[in-house]
């Protein structure tokens, strides 16, 4: 056993190298993403039918299938379209999409979310659609959307796991190699897991610190810091649990 | 039609509102049916009635935010959803209206100021953009109007930090800023606390006896009505159902829906 | 460059062994589910109690399940729980630990579904001095219970989607079989596409379905 946390020791910096390829992939597949999103609601709600059609049908593959099938689609399929892709580059741009599609409804849901009565406003004041839109209710839109994008953005983390199953050579590939390599149990990915969750941590609070600085801006109530922290306490009064 | 004798009755200013034959339904029920009523100009006519016999949407129709089923709404001369093609009524756009309900400007129940902006960005950056002022003019001009309805000191806070009756107040002076011809109020102190409710009469007060707009109020504050209203009239299941000055309307009411209604509102 | 042009006999004569992939699929995220509902209300039920450790313990728990890759939480099982003497085939490893990342989800929903009540029913229910029971029974689950199934519904598809997943430790659902119709055969447009198809007609159907729940209790 101690023989066994030796050798891991050992693979450590093997393993850290696999968090950046891990957080790389996270950041290009959200860079791609987040257009990718706004693209699609905008396209949604297009006043032209085949646009919209389109935007739909992009959407619906994206988030009908499994983003298992769609990443060896990209890398069986593919490339006998004549379109070869590197390994890395398969799996941002599936996971890119594939966020993004679902991000999109996150995206549509926010502008819908401002109430009828800013539009109202707007119309009411005569204000020119465009300085309505930029100016009134995207600014109102974009901080109700940080909190899903904080959700986004650790959910892409995770879902860059899925990449090692095309040979990306990231956290999770790299624990399978040292499972393989060590010859012994599961145990690293125990360890792996952990640093997963790390990671997550510190992601998910860059994006409380993102939200906080966004209400100031919005002038809303500024949240708490620490999301999972404030997600502790319960939703239930204590009388009603029979104390 | 009551509105139109009305308007013989008060001399001979043009109607700044009319509507004829207005009908509108929602979900396949009737809220409006056929109403007619004018506005004229410098005239300041309350509404009133009971919860959802359609004062709103009255309101909502003649600013456009609501397009009629049947009937024409005439304002400042122009027809809002029709135009005279070749002495043709034809139905007309949203472009088209765009241009003609520019001279309304309404204020809501529940303010909808912009939150993200102070008070100051709220009055002055409409006028920038729907009147073409200088950010100089558009700035003197809200300071002006802000000191107007009593904000003079508060004019750098957001939405968040003023009180109802204040955030009401920028309102008033947020329309007022885009210079209209006609302005509505919806039951604009039924939102706020009893003790701010009057600050925001006293401004509404004042604009009606200062200024040569025409207003339509829908408002349950009787006193108030009587006061500043040249004309009162009284809606019931989609239809003016009374139509007179208020010392007859408000004090001596002939149609039996009214007295109730006002024996419900003194009784309260 | 096989496989360049779409086949259809050669689409047609896989479609049977795609399908059978696809009942494996199927039959496993139903199991999965099965553990996950009930599960992720257990849970819920121990994070609100307020028992001193235990309850931050499983908070601790539902939010590192949910925070970290479900394909490393399956290995993780696969591979350590031999060292313990347990030895489960890989269709009932993958089923569990499809059911245990599943209740850490739908914990979550349970809690999303019970803070959308609005705190003055709460309030109402207390000055009324409603019987615990009733609070519960009669007031709490009637609200809270329409609003979580559409979502519970929709975390079904989820895990249906997720379920592919599986295919890396040999269980062999629809993308295992799609994949290796195309190792053996070195067609791979027919064999994914059609796994893709497959996985796209279920999900909206069932999707169709949950809209449906939801218009039905909207409709209420
Ligand atoms: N957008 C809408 N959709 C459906 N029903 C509406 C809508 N707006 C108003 N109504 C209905 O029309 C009726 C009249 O509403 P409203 O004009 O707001 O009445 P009031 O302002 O007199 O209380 C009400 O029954 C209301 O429910
Ligand atoms: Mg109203």
């Amino acid at each position: 056993m101690s023989g066994q946390s030796v050798s891991l020791h050992a693979y450590l910096p093997f393993l850290i190298d696999g968090v950046w390829v891990t957080l790389q992939i996270t950041f290009a597949a959200m860079a791609l993403a987040v257009p990718v999103a706004f693209l699609l609601a905008a396209g949604r709600m297009s006043s032209w039918r085949v646009v919209r059609l389109a935007a739909g049908f992009v959407i619906e593959l994206f988030r009908g299938t499994s983003a298992v099938v769609q990443l060896f689609w990209a890398f069986y399929v593919l490339p006998l379209f004549g379109i070869t892709l590197s390994p890395m580059a398969a799996g941002i741009l599936v996971l890119g999409l594939n966020e993004g599609s679902f991000f999109s409804e996150v995206v549509r849901a926010s502008l819908k979310s401002i109430v009828v009565g800013q539009r109202e406003a707007c119309v009411a004041l005569h204000l020119p659609r465009r300085y309505a839109f930029w100016r009134i209710i995207l600014p109102q839109a974009l901080p109700v959307m940080i909190p899903p994008f904080g959700n986004a953005l650790v959910l892409m983390l995770k879902f860059t796991a899925l990449v090692s199953l095309v040979t990306v050579q990231d956290l999770s590939f790299r624990a399978d190699q040292i499972r393989t390599a060590l010859g012994v149990s599961g145990e690293i990915y125990g360890v792996v897991l952990m640093i997963y969750f790390a990671l997550a941590l510190v992601l998910a609070g860059a994006v409380a610190l993102l939200e906080r600085q966004a209400a100031r801006w919005a002038g809303r109530p500024v949240p708490a810091l620490l999301p999972w922290l404030r997600a502790h306490a319960s939703p239930v009064p204590r009388w009603a649990l029979g104390r | 039609m009551p509105g139109d004798d009305r308007i013989a009755a008060t001399g001979g200013r043009p109607p700044m509102v009319r509507m004829a034959g207005v009908s509108k339904a929602f979900d396949g029920r009737t809220v409006l049916d056929a109403v007619d009523f004018a506005v004229r100009a410098g005239e300041k006519v309350t509404l009133i009635g009971p919860s959802g016999s359609g004062k709103t949407t009255i309101l909502r129709l003649a600013i456009g935010l609501t397009k009629p089923d049947a009937g024409l709404i005439e304002i400042d001369g122009r027809y809002l959803w029709h135009e005279i093609r070749a002495g043709q009524l034809v139905d007309a756009g949203e472009r088209h209206a765009r241009g003609v309900r520019r001279v309304v400007g309404m204020v809501f129940q529940q303010f909808n100021l912009f939150p993200h902006m102070t008070a100051l960005q709220n009055v002055r950056d409409p006028t920038i953009q729907v009147l073409g002022l200088t950010r100089d003019e558009a700035e003197s001009r809200a300071v002006e109007l802000l000191t107007q309805v009593g904000l003079a000191d508060h004019m750098a806070k957001r939405p968040a930090q003023l009180s109802g009756g204040q955030q009401q107040r920028v309102a008033i002076a947020r329309a007022l800023a885009l210079r209209p011809k006609v302005m509505l109020f919806d039951e604009v102190t039924s939102a706020l606390d009893p003790e701010l409710v009057g600050e925001v009469l006293r401004v509404i007060r004042e604009l009606a006896h200062a200024t040569d707009m025409a207003m339509l109020l829908v408002t349950h504050e009787i006193s108030f009505a009587e006061d500043i209203a040249d004309r009162v009239l009284m809606f019931d299941a989609g239809r003016i159902v009374e139509d007179g000055p208020p010392a007859q309307v408000l004090k001596d009411p002939t149609h039996p829906r009214t007295r109730q209604f006002l024996r419900a509102i003194i009784e309260r | 460059m096989s496989g360049f042009s779409w086949d259809w006999a050669y689409a047609l004569s896989i479609l049977p062994e795609l399908l059978r992939g696809l009942m494996i699929t199927v039959q496993a995220t139903l199991l999965a589910t099965a553990i996950a509902l009930p599960l992720g209300l257990v849970l819920i039920l121990i994070r609100v109690a307020g028992i001193p450790v235990v309850s931050r313990a499983v908070w601790f728990l539902i939010e590192f399940l949910r925070g970290t890759p479900f394909l490393i939480q399956l290995y993780f099982i696969f591979y350590v729980m031999p060292n313990y003497g347990v030895t489960l085939s890989p269709f009932t490893t993958g089923v569990i630990a499809l059911g245990i990342y599943g209740a850490a989800r739908a914990a979550e929903l349970y809690r999303a579904g019970i803070e959308a009540l609005p705190p003055g029913q709460w309030e109402a229910c207390m000055v009324l001095g409603l019987p615990l029971p009733f609070v519960w029974r009669g007031v709490v689950m009637p609200q809270v219970v329409p609003v979580v199934t559409p979502m519970l519904g929709n975390l079904v598809i989820v895990m249906f989607k997720d379920s592919a997943v599986l295919s890396t430790i040999t269980v062999l659902e629809l993308v295992a079989t799609a994949k290796d119709i195309g190792v053996m055969t070195f067609r791979y447009l027919e064999p994914l596409t059609l796994a893709g198809l497959l996985f796209w007609i279920v999900s909206y159907a069932a999707a169709h379905g949950v809209r449906h729940l939801e218009a039905r209790h909207a409709g209420r």
